[in-house]
């Protein structure tokens, strides 16, 4: 049959990120396929070394929407490593808690993207729904729903209130009832089954040959997880499993991440039930000395890796980033091969390729006043200027300047 | 901890030149200084003998007259072995370790991109992460690359 080449991206309705993707057909069959990425590179890792430590954890943090916490933390813990700072127990706690709850969020929210990605948009509205739990509880643990800016070199910069921890244990137990449900659908629901089930393989043989990570490894049989097998952060200090399934396909995928969902309830609960009291950081110095360290994450996508290495200035020498997507990215070509067209979108959505969605609204509830009053952009943006104004802070004269330069 | 030292010892056992050039500076991580010509043997080694099955990434460094490469190899247990590479900075010709870790390749490509090395052996293929129209001989993150004018301050 008459081979045909169809390419998707870099800008493409399917798509929720810029890359590129060559498709060559065989009437609906795949006969080959080759991805090009890179449309979001923005030289972080340049940009990492003209700037101090302190303000590359908040720059790391936003490598990614989703594991923001993830990379913040493997940056610092490079830097802690070099640094020899003893991290307090407390701290440690506390940024496992804020990992386990980014899982939590990013594993609800890829439920939702895969049965969007199938028809099933049911799924999606209960998933993202139920999403919002953990949400607000990250909100109001860290004043964000992403881009926590919980970490810092040395600790946290947040505490956990006695009030805090009862709050969470009673999402938990909300969304451990939810996530039961989940997995009550995923396992009876035949139309879901069939939709995943031998869809997007991966052998065993091809996720060791091609160096997959996380939960795509995982539906693979590979038993791989950094928390268990390099354990950072308090991870040597909870009991969880390992979750693997032998599917080898987007179903398997799928239960790796429910069962994965369960073992952050069982963490977060061990976590709030055995956190040790006492400070929450050290001052560490703002000159690092001389030294590099490599510090692997478990995100909730695989295995995220920094290399820093430090030239004894406040800036480091070099920081390197390997996120999990690019070591997962290349196994696509191989679940694609001899499928159907149809099929693309749910295999790429399978391995969970990262996209930021922080778009929310504000509701402000004003004192002594029972209604709710919507902001709207406009109102935002003028609050914000008085805002800043009344802390001294006024661009008035600049924006003025500003608007005489641009005629 | 004593996983650690007794890879240490293979490799020191295997390649007599490795003598005082692996570093353990914690548990599960392990740093070793090679060189080109034998540099295969050691990965060959590493990943058939000693079990280092998984390649995480390549790092690339600049560091003066030379450029660094750092192999990041690690283990079901954990345990990390770093491999560096230096070669000169006017010719940095390294060859491809596809054939032992074929997922090396989008690696490989990056430091192709980012540091203008020269991968031997590496098939045609797209270019990673910079743009297509991205200037000829402009590498980024060597510690010379200037932004151009105009560009925005990153």
């Amino acid at each position: 049959m008459h081979k045909v080449v169809i390419p998707i991206g870099p800008q493409h309705p399917a798509l929720k990120e810029p890359e590129s993707f060559s498709v060559t057909l065989s009437g609906e069959k795949i006969m080959k396929f080759s991805a090009k990425l890179g449309y979001n590179h923005r030289g972080i890792e340049k940009a990492c070394e003209e700037r101090t430590y302190t303000q590359d954890v908040y720059l790391t943090e936003r490598i990614c929407g989703i594991c923001s916490h993830s990379h913040s933390t493997c940056f610092v813990q490079a830097v802690e490593e070099i640094a020899a700072v003893a991290v307090p127990k407390r701290a440690l706690y506390i940024r496992t808690l804020i990992g386990e709850l980014e899982r939590i969020h990013s594993h609800l929210l890829w439920l939702g993207v895969a049965g969007h990605e199938v028809g099933f948009d049911t799924l999606l509205m209960y998933s993202w729904r139920d999403r919002e739990v953990v949400m607000d509880i990250l909100a109001m643990l860290t004043g964000n729903r992403v881009n926590y800016g919980i970490n810092t070199i040395g600790g946290v910069r947040r505490d956990v209130s006695p009030e805090q921890a009862k709050q969470i244990l009673k999402a938990m137990d909300t969304l451990e009832e939810r996530t039961k449900y989940y997995i009550q659908i995923a396992t009876e629901e035949t139309t879901l089954i069939q939709r995943l089930s031998g869809v997007g393989v991966l052998s065993n043989k091809d996720a060791l040959k091609l160096g997959a990570v996380g939960p795509t490894a995982r539906a693979s049989g590979v038993d791989r997880d950094v928390r268990r097998d390099d354990p950072y952060a308090a991870y040597a200090e909870v009991k969880f499993k390992v979750i693997t399934d032998n599917h080898n396909d987007v179903y398997g995928r799928t239960l790796v991440r429910m069962g994965e969902l369960m073992e952050a309830y069982s963490i977060i609960r061990q976590i709030i039930n055995n956190m040790p009291d006492g400070p929450v950081a050290v001052k560490v110095p703002r000159k690092i000395p001389a030294g590099e360290a490599v510090s692997r994450y478990e995100a909730p996508r695989g295995e995220d890796l920094h290399y820093v290495k430090a030239n004894g200035t406040e800036k480091p020498e070099r920081v390197k980033v390997r996120a999990p997507t690019l070591a997962n990215i290349q196994t696509v070509a191989k679940m694609l091969e001899d499928r159907q067209l149809a099929d693309l979108p749910i295999v790429i959505a399978a391995i969970d390729p990262c996209f930021s969605c922080t778009d929310r609204l504000t509701g402000v509830r004003q004192q002594g006043k029972r209604s709710k009053n919507v902001m709207r952009w406009e109102d935002l943006h003028s609050y914000s200027i008085k805002y800043y104004q009344e802390h001294g802070i006024d661009f008035t004269d600049l924006n003025k300047k500003l608007a005489k330069l641009l005629k | 901890m004593t996983k650690e030292p007794d890879i240490q010892n293979s490799l020191i056992k295997k390649f007599g030149f490795l003598e005082g050039k692996i570093r353990i500076p914690r548990e599960r991580r392990i740093f070793a200084d090679a060189a080109p010509e034998n540099f295969a043997t050691i990965i060959e080694y590493a990943m058939k003998d000693l079990s280092f099955t998984m390649l995480c990434t390549i790092t690339g460094l600049d560091e003066g007259a030379t450029l660094g490469f750092l192999y990041h190899l690690a283990r079901e247990d954990g345990i990390m072995l770093s491999i560096k590479l230096n070669i000169d900075k006017n010719n940095p010709v390294i060859k491809t370790i596809t054939g032992y870790f074929p997922g090396a390749d989008i690696y490989e490509r990056e430091l192709m991109d980012l540091l203008g090395a020269k991968v031997e052996g590496l098939p045609e293929g797209r270019r990673y992460p910079l743009s297509d129209d991205w200037p000829v001989g402009d590498y980024p993150l060597r510690k010379d690359w200037k932004k151009q004018e105009g560009a925005n301050n990153a």
